[in-house]
């Protein structure tokens, strides 16, 4: 069994790229990474990749070069790009292949996400009401926490302002203006306690990792990080989840906490040693909710630590150096590489204008989606 | 309201002759676990009749008009709130909320189960269900 490193990492910008489909944007990203590592399509042994909706990953190869590479698509909705990542991670490890890719990409239209009650396995009532929104979902956990933690509503603002500052820092982000924290608490309301600019949006891009045993990366000799673990991890009975007309009485863990011990254990770090953290952000109370559930905080801290500007560059543990999901977007099969793709570029100090002080060591990544699944990579500077 | 519209679907409440209503849901057999909206699986789950109070678990207000489909409201839109009510030790459902102004619910409020006539956009009527605060005018 060999340890796995990430050797080269590419992308493409996040936001709207009429001009190329997601493929396209898929194929871009595969050659940047490329070209950033000096290797060629040819070198590549195995591919994991896939999109939400934008079409089948495996198909690029008639952009790339028919080279006979073994590609394997992978579809698992939110966490499509966190499973191609898997798949890499599994394929190095068990000694199989020692150079490999995973690729996601997505190009979601404006306001994409229309879910039909059938596909859920829902009665048409519960869409025809008016009560089969993912947002109101996010609102009424958050709304929840906020009571049961003394979370306020001025920490949900500051939590957007800090991803759009970060953003403003960020080649690849979608939103690159900041926004203070007075504008973002009095934007329109979408659920409440949530505003406007409290929300991610769908939206396109792509990103690429190449994956390589330890042998090999120690012949390439490339920047480099080592993954430390790699979990994903379906919902636990009592988890509160998306799209739900009733909830056990009996409240139980989220996906992201079983995920996140799973890592935390296989990597043999606890999340102290954690130098820099991205988290789902789908909105802000998410990222508020996923500091805790992830064993960064107790429930209730995140008052005092987003007061005191902890999760800032520069901070104590930053969180979403790029702006996440609040200042990127969220194309859904690229968004849980992306993650993995930051904490490449500021553990190899490759992150320019928004790089972390320190020399950070260990980066942690966790991605959720519906419906109830998490996945959670913790890597190390090589 | 005795002359209650048609239900928007017949598992998922029953109206009796005074105008009130009862959310419908299944037990699993073996588990004892109730699970709502009622499965259709007769083998499994037995029918069982969910308390008509509770106390108000979390809400939010809907804002804008969700889009269509699914939702299948008139093209007019008024904002209301929804939230999850603990009914007993039994489940806690999703449903809309009624009877106080859309800021005016709070967690752990006591609640009870209301009629919730919905006006579909074919201009048709189904009874559907909300909760309100206990005390206020349905």
């Amino acid at each position: 069994m060999s340890d796995v490193y990430i050797i080269g990492a590419g992308i493409h910008r996040f936001g709207r790229t009429p001009e190329r489909t997601g493929l396209q944007q898929g194929a871009y990203a595969v050659r940047a990474a490329l070209a950033g590592a000096g290797l060629s399509w040819s070198d590549i042994q195995f591919a994991y990749g896939g999109s939400d909706a934008a079409g089948k990953a495996d198909t690029m190869v008639s952009e790339l070069g028919l080279t006979g590479v073994q590609f394997i698509n992978v579809a698992n909705g939110c966490a499509t790009g966190g499973s191609a990542m898997f798949g890499a991670y599994t394929t190095i490890k068990s000694g199989e292949f020692d150079l490999g890719i995973a690729v996601g990409f997505d190009k979601h239209p404006r306001g994409a996400f229309d879910p039909k009650p059938a596909e859920w396995g829902l009665p048409e009532w519960y869409g025809e009401t008016g009560l089969m929104l993912t947002t109101q979902f996010f609102a009424m956990k958050i709304q929840r926490y906020m009571a049961a933690h003394g979370i306020t509503a001025p920490t949900l603002a500051r939590v957007a302002e800090k991803a759009f500052e970060n953003g403003a820092l960020t080649d690849h982000a979608w939103r690159r203006e900041a926004v203070d924290a007075e504008t973002i608490l009095s934007s329109t309301m979408v659920s409440d306690p949530l505003t406007k600019f409290m929300f991610c949006s769908p939206a396109e891009g792509a990103v690429a990792l190449i994956f390589a045993s330890e042998k090999r990366a120690r012949e390439l000799g490339l920047p480099a990080v080592r993954l430390r673990a790699a979990a994903v991890r379906s919902r636990p009975p009592g988890s509160f989840e998306v799209f739900s007309p009733a909830l056990t009485i009996e409240r139980g863990p989220s996906p992201t906490v079983i995920a996140s011990r799973a890592a935390f254990e296989m990597a043999g770090v606890a999340p102290g040693d954690i130098d820099v953290a991205q988290l789902q952000d789908t909105e802000s109370g998410a990222e508020i909710m996923h500091m805790a559930e992830n064993g960064f905080c107790a429930d209730g801290e995140q008052e005092a630590w987003i007061a005191e500007r902890r999760t800032h560059i520069g901070g104590q543990l930053p969180v979403n150096t790029d702006g996440g999901c609040l200042a990127c977007g969220e194309p859904i099969g690229a968004s849980g590489l992306r993650q993995v793709y930051e904490n490449y570029r500021q553990l190899t100090g490759q992150a320019e204008a928004r790089q972390v002080p320190g020399d950070p060591r260990l980066g942690y990544s966790h991605v959720y989606g519906a419906p109830g699944v998490s996945g959670v990579a913790i890597v190390e500077r090589a | 309201m005795r002359d209650a519209p048609p239900p928007i679907d017949d598992r998922l409440l029953t109206i009796d002759p005074n105008g009130r209503i009862t959310l419908l849901a299944g037990r699993d057999r073996e588990t004892g676990a109730i699970v709502f909206p009622a499965p259709n699986d007769a083998e499994r789950f037995e029918e069982v009749t969910l308390p008509r109070t509770g106390t108000l678990w979390s809400w939010t207000v809907q804002r804008f008009r969700p889009k269509s489909p699914p939702y299948a409201g008139p093209d007019a839109f008024e904002p209301y709130a929804v939230g999850y009510v603990a009914l007993g030790n039994a489940v806690i459902v999703e449903g809309r909320l009624t009877g106080a102004a859309l800021d005016g619910f709070a967690i752990d409020m006591p609640m009870r189960l209301v009629p919730e006539p919905f006006t579909l956009n074919d201009g048709s009527t189904r009874l559907s269900f909300a909760f309100a605060p206990i005390g206020a005018a349905a």
